[in-house]
């Protein structure tokens, strides 16, 4: 096995398109379990620790750009405010250490059903930037996951950042899992109010062979809250609207019986999960807040 | 952690004795790193040793070609069950278990071929190159129906059957309560994977230092194996990261030792993680049917067991585990008619054998769930009828033995009743995600949080029953070095983290008035100090510590006949001096001893056990009791199933307090263990194959899960035991899982009758 480390991104750009099949490795929290489990021996490790771009976030007017390699310390230390289910999601991930040693970059390079950035970046409507030396494009995140981790990356592309509006309105992140830290998600749920487009827009973690969002469920608040005028009365939310939502977000999954948990709970969990993150969400909106 | 503090009993020897709470002497290394583990060994000219594993739980072996492996640059050995020089055949209780597989392979693991290389990764590779023509079998997975399989062993599928019969066969009751339980199989999961280093010493034998739990019991099956002496192959204790039964048995200890002598060069071997889940036993899974009956009062007529014990693909100690499951099977309670039978079985999943709480653990949930279910039916409190039925000094059990030292049932269960409630949950303010259901993972803010209480109190036998010669060995030397009085004491106790290392300094300082104690390291150089398991080496090597220092002393006193001008009559010793009756100093030891040392070795048993009767289950089976009650209360997200537990209360009567740091420490990680076999420890096995074999997936309580422990320390010493010390270790680990799984049904309502309990289960 070998092992490449380029020292900036034009180097990294160039390593990937001269060795396609390379493993991008970050904090490695993902790829070395593969390695010590004797899972995976790839010919070459391609490693993104040393390349500063990537490490960077800046603010461009109403939008986030997230470096790959920001780790999930360094959002909730220092974007909590600007993207605070992002930052929820990233409190649910491991321990301490692997908070600090794991990056959003890699939780997407991993495309894992699981990976618990997910939910929250589709609620947000991220967008996914993709850089090689044939230039830099950005997926929406909702074409972004393909399949059991597969994504949209070509082979010669590098996750390089990932762009995300700052927050207009409250967002929530839940994640179900049998311990209550340091554990992989049961199944999860990402919604964020948008208030500026009167959208609701979820994300479905580990009920899925991908991330997806919950498409009926948010036509259905979405309607709901035009219909009602609740964007703007801010009123609370009737028992049937918020039934529906979780009856149609536990339609949307896809789950399976596995070694963590079997479908039908999973099912009914997101149902509860997706009824109280609107609940709170809401909550939030109509005291004004935007966290 | 809270709790009240232990009075201090400072030893009568001199300070840091015996009832006070030195630092531990391997301390300091471990909290910072320095420790030399197992895994840590280390020699120049070293190889690396990896065991090749069967992926099938059952099938028969055609043919091994190992010339691929053989032919890897690097390598140096690669050895099947034809160069195995002695025996091939090991075990603890019953030698069934081939070091290396020959015909057949009983449980997805088991060792089939070994290979030694320069490097970890060229052995892993070689042995990936090994070709073993498998033709698979079906696997035998239910234990319930494992007895009329096809026989996994010569003798067939049953391990042992123990049967408990007391009074009337056919009682009659007011009240009768019926429940059937299951309980999953738990590991273990101590930090340390198995490790070891082989040396060889040219001259045919060998020197192994491995982490284990007993050396003698090792050396006897490594000498089998090897068709060596004993004098030939000598064990030291390597650096033991934990072990909770799951090092009783053999893991690299062979292997290392034949491929130490086949290349003549010093052999590592170090489990993975995941192999580690294959390289020891677990504990039995079990199925349990209870019925319990009582009179209108609450008063117990009769109880009626049956257990079902999944003993895997070998017998490890399932024996004894059905011994214990049987006898401690229907709690600490006066029950007039019992009617238990319990028995293990082979099958061809993973075996199982040793874990904290041996067999009591399994029996404990379905027990304390028919008293609350019997609670229920009466209408009676929960902790009332406990104490309606407590059993107490003067009681006989199940077998017939008397207890005759304190049994303070009623009193433990009582204590934990009346220790303040924690504070209900905040229903204003701002939110602690850590202190709900869920934690950190953001699923409720108080919706669907309900608050349950529960109550179990438990008993667990220390040391080694059933009449088995239970013993321990001591070598205690007193010495003077730079004007300095100093002991060393030697022993082959395995210090696996619970700390005997400090008690036997302890019991030094006490008995000889010695500060300075050096402690040996642990090595077949002494004779067999037995096991460290079943709560019993503080008793045991304590207890022959202790002997031996008396011994010691007789003879330090003995020198002092020599000097007749001495200004009173010696009768102790104390702070460094032999000492008069009232404790005045009558002359140094370092002037008494000069540059003579006294040294003393011998061997110390406790009482005698018996046999239990076959038919009955009577007999005096048991050494000693040990007691301990829990109080958990939770709040349970019913909607989404999850817990938090909010605080596990326990009280426990220790007898005496040798350590009383330790002695919390024992009853926090056991109380932790117990409840994490409750909430979510689990090796889940389907067609006889691990399916979570990771830290990923089988799940122990993080620090988030482990909530305040109020302790209370009962000392009522027993008379029998020395210092009247009772064993500690294994009993909170029997009390805190039922405690926990009664306090959810009491939040949730329904009849939880799984064990790990799952979401799904608490849903409903």
């Amino acid at each position: 096995m070998e092992f490449l480390a380029p020292a900036d991104l034009g180097d990294a750009v160039a390593a990937k398109a001269a060795h396609p099949d390379a493993v991008p490795i970050m904090g490695g929290t993902d790829v070395m379990v593969e390695l010590n489990f004797d899972r995976r021996r790839p010919e070459l490790l391609l490693d993104l620790g040393r390349v500063p771009e990537l490490r960077e976030w800046d603010r461009d007017g109403d939008r986030i750009r997230l470096g790959a390699a920001v780790s999930y310390s360094r959002v909730i230390a220092e974007l909590s405010g600007v993207l605070p289910g992002l930052a929820m999601a990233s409190r649910t991930v491991g321990s301490p250490q692997i908070r600090n040693r794991g990056s959003i970059g890699g939780n997407l390079g991993a495309a894992s059903p699981a990976g618990d950035a997910h939910p929250a970046l589709l609620a947000a409507a991220a967008e996914v930037e993709l850089t090689s030396v044939r230039g830099v494009r950005r997926v929406p995140i909702d074409d972004f996951f393909l399949g059991v981790k597969r994504h949209a990356g070509a082979p010669d592309e590098l996750i390089t950042a990932v762009w995300i509006g700052a927050a207009t309105g409250p967002q929530q992140f839940s994640k179900v899992g049998t311990r209550n830290a340091m554990v992989i998600a049961v199944c999860s749920f990402g919604l964020a109010l948008h208030p500026g487009s009167a959208q609701v827009r979820t994300g479905i973690g580990s009920a899925a062979p991908t991330p997806r969002r919950a498409a009926a469920a948010e036509t259905f608040v979405n309607a709901a809250l035009q219909d009602g005028n609740l964007w703007h009365s801010r009123d609370v939310l009737a028992e049937s609207l918020l039934t529906e939502f979780a009856r149609r977000v536990t339609a949307a999954a896809a789950p399976i019986d596995d070694v963590r948990g079997t479908a039908d709970y999973r099912r009914r969990a997101l149902g509860v999960l997706a009824r109280r993150c609107l609940q709170w969400a809401w909550t939030d909106y109509r005291s004004g807040s935007v966290g | 952690m809270t709790g009240p503090a232990i009075t201090e009993q400072v030893g009568t020897g001199t300070a840091r004795g015996v009832g006070s709470s030195p630092a531990r002497p391997d301390g300091v290394l471990k909290v910072t790193g320095q420790f030399a583990y197992g895994s840590d060994l280390w020699m120049d000219g070293m190889l690396w040793g990896v065991t090749l594993r069967s992926p099938h739980p059952h099938a028969v072996i055609g043919s091994i070609d190992i010339s691929a492996a053989l032919a890897t640059p690097g390598v140096h050995a690669v050895l099947t069950h034809a160069d195995v020089p002695g025996r091939n055949l090991v075990g603890l209780e019953h030698a069934d278990q081939p070091v290396l597989a020959e015909s057949v392979v009983r449980y997805q693991g088991e060792p089939v071929a070994l290979v030694a290389a320069d490097h970890p990764e060229i052995a892993r590779r070689a042995a990936g190159r090994i070709v073993v023509d498998y033709q698979v079998l079906s696997p035998v997975s239910d234990p319930r129906t494992a007895l009329d399989a096809a026989p996994l062993h010569p003798g067939g599928n049953l391990v042992r059957r123990v049967k408990i019969r007391k009074g009337d066969p056919a009682p009659v009751a007011d009240v009768v309560v019926r429940g059937e339980y299951r309980v999953g199989m738990q590991d273990q999961a101590f930090l340390g994977p198995e490790s070891g280093l082989a040396i060889p010493d040219g001259e045919g034998g060998v020197d192994l230092h491995v982490a284990t739990q007993w050396l003698h019991v090792d050396q006897q099956q490594v000498c089998t194996a090897l068709g060596l002496t004993p004098d030939r192959v000598r064990l030291t204790l390597a650096g033991v990261g934990g072990a909770f039964g799951g090092r009783e048995d053999l893991s690299m200890h062979v292997h290392g030792c034949l491929l130490a002598l086949h290349t003549g060069k010093p052999i590592k071997m170090v489990y993975s993680r995941e192999e580690s889940f294959f390289g020891h036993v677990h504990r039995h899974p079990a199925w349990l049917q209870y019925e319990y009956g009582a009179d209108s009062s609450g008063a117990l007529v009769y109880a009626r067991g049956e257990i079902c014990l999944d003993g895997g693909a070998y017998a490890s100690s399932t024996g004894a585990v059905v011994a214990n499951a049987a006898t401690m099977g229907l709690g600490p309670y006066d029950i007039p008619n019992v009617h238990v039978d319990c028995y293990g079985v082979y099958t061809t999943n993973p075996p199982c054998g040793a874990m904290r709480g041996f067999g009591a653990v399994q029996a404990a949930f379905a027990y304390e769930a028919m008293m609350d279910k019997l609670a229920d039916a009466l209408q009676m409190d929960p902790v009332a009828l406990r104490i309606r039925n407590a059993m107490s000094e003067g009681s006989r059990v199940p077998t017939g033995q008397l207890v005759d030292s304190a049994a303070p049932v009623a009193e433990l269960i009582g204590r934990v009743r009346d220790l303040p409630q924690p504070p209900a949950p905040p229903t204003a303010g701002p939110v602690d995600l850590r202190q709900l259901p869920g934690g950190v993972g953001n699923t409720t803010h108080g919706e669907g949080v309900r608050r349950g209480v529960g109550y179990a109190v438990a008993y667990k036998n220390v040391a080694f029953s059933e009449g088995f010669d239970d013993h321990s060995t001591a070598r205690v030397r007193l010495e003077v070095a730079g004007g300095t009085p100093i002991v060393t004491v030697h022993t082959a106790a395995a210090e696996v983290g619970q700390g005997l290392v400090t008690v036997q300094q302890q019991i030094c300082r006490t008995e000889l008035g010695v500060d300075t104690v050096l402690v040996h390291p642990a090595d077949t150089t002494v004779g067999s100090a037995g096991s460290t398991s079943a709560s019993r080496q503080t008793y045991v090597t304590g207890g022959a510590v202790q002997h031996v220092c008396a011994l010691v002393r007789a003879r330090v006193l003995e020198l002092t006949a020599a000097l007749p001008d001495l200004p009173g009559t010696p009768v102790g010793l104390r702070d460094g001096a032999v000492v008069d009756a009232d404790g005045a100093a009558l002359i140094d030891l370092a002037e008494l001893l000069g540059d003579q040392a006294v040294e003393r070795t011998d061997e110390w048993r406790h009482r005698r056990t018996y046999p239990i009767d076959p038919e009955t289950g009577q007999g005096d089976a048991h050494v000693q009791y040990s007691f301990s009650a829990h109080r958990a209360v939770v709040d349970v997200d019913v909607e989404l199933g999850l817990v938090k537990v909010i605080e596990l209360a326990c009280a426990q009567d220790v007898g005496r307090a040798m350590n009383p740091d330790a002695v919390l420490g024992q009853i926090q990680g056991g109380s932790t263990q117990g409840m994490g076999l409750a909430l979510m420890e689990e090796i889940q096995v389907v067609d006889g194959k691990i399916v979570n074999p990771s830290f990923t997936d089988y799940l122990i309580p993080t620090i988030l899960d482990t909530p305040p422990m109020p302790i209370q320390v009962l000392e009522n010493p027993d008379p029998h035991a020395p210092f009247g010390l009772r064993g500690v270790g294994e009993a909170p680990t029997v009390s805190s899982g039922p405690a926990v799984l009664a306090a959810i049904r009491a939040a949730c309502g329904h009849d939880l009758t799984r064990v790990p309990v799952r979401p799904q289960d608490i849903i409903g």
